[in-house]
């Protein structure tokens, strides 16, 4: 066998941070990641390649044949929905024209969480910052109900306890507080040892909490000496803390607000940062972005003028975050058609209940129910290249090819479907 | 040999060539504009009595990139009112302050425009702007790269950077975010706001730097002059929106000190404190600092009123304007060390003391700037208007009595205290012209646009002269895009993707030395990744690029595109 080809400075599509210091070996189809790897970029690169064949009812056959049996249905269907959408931004374009033409619904699977931001976007809008601004400029992060570090294993690394900041902060100074729930490691804990505090409740009393810490910051007193089982006072000295602050950071992954009405606690805590930019300096950081979520937001966006769960059946873009919800739609056997973009991880599988299935996997993808056509697709950054959105929406990265599976990519494949339409 | 359209016995206005409506007959091949042919075998298409002018130029419009998306997403309600159905040439979509990229290049083209510019690409989201620039069809783009804000550029004066250091640096981003020129925000306001500073003067200085927007100025229209860019410095001045706001514009001009530099959105840098109201105008005086001043340009930002959506770098002023939101939701947002962008929806009210002398503001400036090749047709889109509204403001301009009548409907106060009504000057379709094509063209730094001559590209607009101005400019009888007809009798009948314009000015590659480490340790992500390359923007084998020659360069390069 032949020397492996290193490559350095690769980016990971596979976490919102999307980190692109990675090193990585590839051996024939065999990718490794070398260095700066974590759990999440390690499992997401080093997935093998199994099945390579489409199949249609099971059956192997050639991508021809898949994409004529994908256009039959998709022509056939009087409610199409195209979900799942994991890919990168040429799959995010094809996607849209592909509903444009079929009168789809689109949505992601990431959308419940993406929605918990969304409707703040919408009906209050936020005041937030970026990685890079984070990276250099934040002296106190208060993390709102969630781990983080399960999530985006390398957040605290690259952008809490990094050397140096552009402004000659002692990064030591630096102050980590979890309100609600309690980190699942010590990714969190500085290099020299010191603990980020935790604050912790249920997450049923973290929309109370939330509000009482806005309430704090807003100068009210209150009558409540606990809330969620956490002293007010503690809550007192967090807001009295965020007001002295020169550069606070509210981050929160909402993939992890699991619970009834979290975009209100979300908006409650956008609020609470536009009251303490009266004075001070203070921004959100909403960590999210998996499986491309905002790659395909932001193409739809910009195509549609709408993010997802925007339906093209009258013709034109139509959105309704509730009508339109893919999970909700299928639950209701609304769907006849659901094509299933999924090409960064295998077992992000479609949810059962249209009629007919068809998938666009990444190879070794496995069902409980064989799809009507699977089609084995190719994974952006290592089967080829394109361009990934950041968590944050501003920062889109170029991923690069780093082997030769022959595997198509979602952008070819739904074009060859739209084609024979 | 390629088919040869003639356009046969227009009436030409083509100000580049000094022609002020000549009847002339055009001949197009293989996408440009060529001389008179041997041959008669040519297509014909009767012109005669039509007006012809080349393909509008938008020179600054917000039409693509993070601030514009935010703005999008933020918007629903706003779209639902404006859809656009699929057809069998055209892809659907939406929006009226904020059209999605497809909407966006169809509208312009059936307006008779084929080129727009971004004027506000941050280089760390240059590659967002660019892939909505690429979904934007038929019109040609290109964009301005953000600086004045950049930790980089302040780190470099702060350690007393030479000129030529500067330049280095300033020639790298322009090559690598694919820019055509490079503007500043607030200069130094928007890091200023990073540090809780909430407005910042000309000579104030930034609380962590200690540099002054005159500083920034001066540094940066310097670099680009030095490096041969056609287009000077754009600047969104000190003060955006802030009553009183004339003097230090009237300074920024007399301050860079015979250096080229293009003022934007002016009407918003152009009020003063008198009156009751303490919100006055100063367009008289800025018209006349203009014209005063050969080295300085502007395009005016006009408003008008209705639902539009403000979207800016300028993260400190549009934080200021939160309190004005209508409907009543916003973001501001500090970015990567980079810039800051602020997204406000807001109403335009006719009844509005303010809102109604900003609009006469912006029309009084128009006219009472001498040289239409020194001023431009702009609403800064979306922040004073959306761009569809352009015919109604030409029609402003063109036509006293429409202009007064409608004067006479805005607020009294607004109107007691305006000139505008005693201004007779009406714009002339030559000047027009001069505005919309060729003086925005070269502007730009276009030297094969926004002209008829022999070797021009091909982008012609073909109209049916009419009274009604605005009638006439928002239905072109046809529109050429490099020598495609797009536009027939005002309808789209074919989708074709333009070209980016970009200039690579050359610079030594040791600048990277410096930047490598500061991306390393400082940013987050890589240098080599931070850069979009040639081949990035052509790939998808729709994206095209047009390299244009600094002035210490020669020729003209074209990469990519259907070959
Ligand atoms: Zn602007």
């Amino acid at each position: 066998m032949s020397e492996p080809i290193r490559r350095e400075d690769v980016a990971s599509p596979f976490c919102g941070i999307a980190s692109d210091d990675l090193t990585i070996e590839v051996s024939g189809l065999e990718v490794k990641v070398v260095s700066n790897g974590d759990a999440v970029t390690q499992r997401g690169f080093e997935t093998p390649i199994t099945d390579t064949q489409p199949r249609v009812n099971g059956k192997e056959v050639d991508l021809a044949i898949a994409v004529a049996k994908a256009a039959d249905l998709l022509r056939a269907s009087s409610q199409s929905v195209i979900s799942g959408l994991a890919t990168d931004v040429n799959g995010a374009r094809a996607v849209m024209a592909l509903a444009d033409k079929s009168r789809a619904v689109i949505d992601h699977y990431a959308s419940a969480a993406t929605f918990r931001n969304l409707l703040v976007l919408q009906d209050t809008g936020w005041m937030t910052t970026t990685l890079g601004e984070v990276k250099n400029r934040v002296d106190l992060l208060v993390v709102v109900g969630s781990d983080i570090e399960s999530r985006f294993p390398r957040f605290f690394e690259r952008c809490m306890w990094n050397e140096e900041s552009l402004f000659e902060q002692d990064i030591a100074s630096r102050e980590i507080v979890f309100l609600g729930k309690a980190p699942s490691g010590d990714a969190s804990t500085s290099p020299a040892g010191k603990q980020a505090e935790v604050m912790a409740c249920d997450s049923v009393d973290l929309p109370e909490v939330v509000s009482v810490l806005r309430a704090l910051v807003a100068g009210r007193t209150l009558q409540a000496s606990q809330v969620g089982g956490i002293d007010v006072a503690a809550l007192s000295k967090l807001a009295a803390r965020l007001k002295v602050a020169k550069y606070s950071v509210v981050t929160w992954a909402a993939g992890e607000l699991d619970f009834k009405g979290a975009e209100a606690t979300v908006q409650t805590v956008c609020e609470m940062i536009k009251d303490l930019n009266k004075d001070t300096r203070s921004s959100g950081l909403p960590l999210g972005g998996i499986g491309g979520e905002t790659t395909a937001n932001q193409v739809s966006a910009w195509q549609a003028g709408y993010p997802m769960r925007t339906s093209f059946g009258l013709g034109y873009p139509d959105y309704d975050p509730y009508l339109y919800d893919s999970e909700r739609m299928l639950a209701a056997g609304e769907v006849e058609t659901l094509l299933w973009v999924s090409s960064f991880d295998a077992d992000v599988v479609p949810t059962e209940g249209a009629r007919d299935t068809i998938v666009l996997g990444r190879s070794g993808m496995q069902f409980s129910s064989e799809p009507a056509v699977f089609i084995p697709i190719g994974t952006p950054g290592i089967d080829h290249a394109g361009q990934v959105f950041r968590t944050d929406g501003v920062v889109a990265l170029p991923v690069q090819k780093l082997r030769d599976s022959g595997l198509p990519n979602v952008a070819d494949v739904l074009a060859a479907i739209e084609e024979e339409l | 040999m390629a088919n040869i359209t003639k356009l046969v016995g227009g009436i030409v206005f083509d100000p580049a060539h000094g022609v002020d409506g000549e009847q002339q007959d055009l001949y197009i091949q293989d996408g440009r504009i060529i001389a008179k042919p041997d041959t008669d075998k040519v297509t014909e298409i009767d012109c005669r009595g039509k007006i012809i002018m080349a393909g509008a130029i938008d020179m600054h419009t917000h039409i693509g990139g993070g601030k514009v998306n935010i703005a999008r997403t933020m918007l629903p309600e706003d779209h639902a009112q404006d859809v656009i159905a699929r057809t069998e040439l055209l892809r659907s979509g939406c929006g009226h302050a904020a059209p999605s990229t497809l909407t966006a290049g169809y509208r312009y083209a059936e307006m008779g425009y084929t080129a727009g510019f971004e004027p506000a690409i941050l280089p760390m989201n240059a590659r967002q702007a660019h892939m909505e620039m690429g979904d934007t069809p038929i019109i040609d783009k290109g964009g301005y790269a953000m600086l004045g804000s950049d930790d980089f550029l302040l780190r470099m004066m702060i350690s007393n950077a030479d000129q030529e250091a500067i330049n280095n640096y300033v020639a790298w981003t322009l090559t690598h975010t694919q820019a055509m020129g490079i503007k500043v925000v607030n200069p130094g306001g928007i890091s200023a706001f990073k540090f809780n500073q909430r407005k910042l003067d000309l000579d104030e200085k930034n609380a962590y730097y200690g540099v002054t927007p005159r500083d920034i100025l001066a540094r940066l229209a310097q670099a680009v002059h030095e490096l041969g860019v056609a287009h000077p410095l754009h600047v969104h001045g000190c003060n955006l929106g802030v009553p009183g706001n004339m003097d230090m514009t009237i300074d920024t001009m007399q301050g860079i000190e015979g250096l080229p530099m293009h003022m934007t959105h002016i009407q918003f840098h152009s009020y003063g404190a008198e009156g009751d109201r303490k919100f006055s105008s100063g367009a008289a005086e800025i018209a006349e600092a203009i014209n005063n001043h050969d080295n300085i340009t502007a395009d005016v930002g006009q408003i008008l009123f209705g639902q539009t959506v403000t979207a800016s770098g300028d993260s400190m002023h549009q934080y200021e304007a939160h309190g004005h939101a209508h409907p009543n939701k916003w973001v501001c947002m500090d970015i990567e060390c980079d810039a800051g962008c602020g997204v406000v929806p807001f109403k335009y009210k006719d009844q509005n003391f303010v809102n109604a002398l900003q609009w006469m503001i912006g029309l009084e400036i128009f006219l009472l700037v001498d040289d239409p090749w020194r001023v431009f047709l702009t609403t800064d889109h979306p922040n004073g208007a959306p761009f569809t509204s352009y015919p109604h403001l030409i029609r402003l301009l063109m036509d006293k009595s429409f202009r007064n009548e409608v004067l006479s409907t805005l607020n009294p106060d607004a109107q007691a205290a305006s000139n505008l009504g005693s201004i007779d000057r009406e714009y002339t379709l030559y000047e027009i012209a001069i505005m919309t094509r060729a003086g925005a063209a070269k502007l730009v730094g276009l030297s094969d646009r926004g002209h008829l001559g022999t070797g021009a590209a091909a982008d012609i607009t073909v109209y049916t002269d009419n009274a009604d101005r605005e009638k006439m400019f928002s239905k072109p009888d046809y529109v050429f895009k490099d020598g495609n007809m797009v536009v027939e009798n005002g309808d789209l009948i074919d989708v074709t993707w333009g070209a980016t314009h970009v200039v690579k000015p050359d610079y030594d590659a040791s600048i990277e030395k410096s930047l490598q480490p500061y991306f390393d340790k400082y940013m987050s992500m890589k240098l080599g990744n931070f850069k979009i390359s040639d081949d990035e923007m052509t790939a998808d084998g729709r994206g095209r690029l047009i390299i244009h020659p600094t002035s210490h360069q020669s020729g003209y390069q074209e990469k990519g595109g259907a070959a």
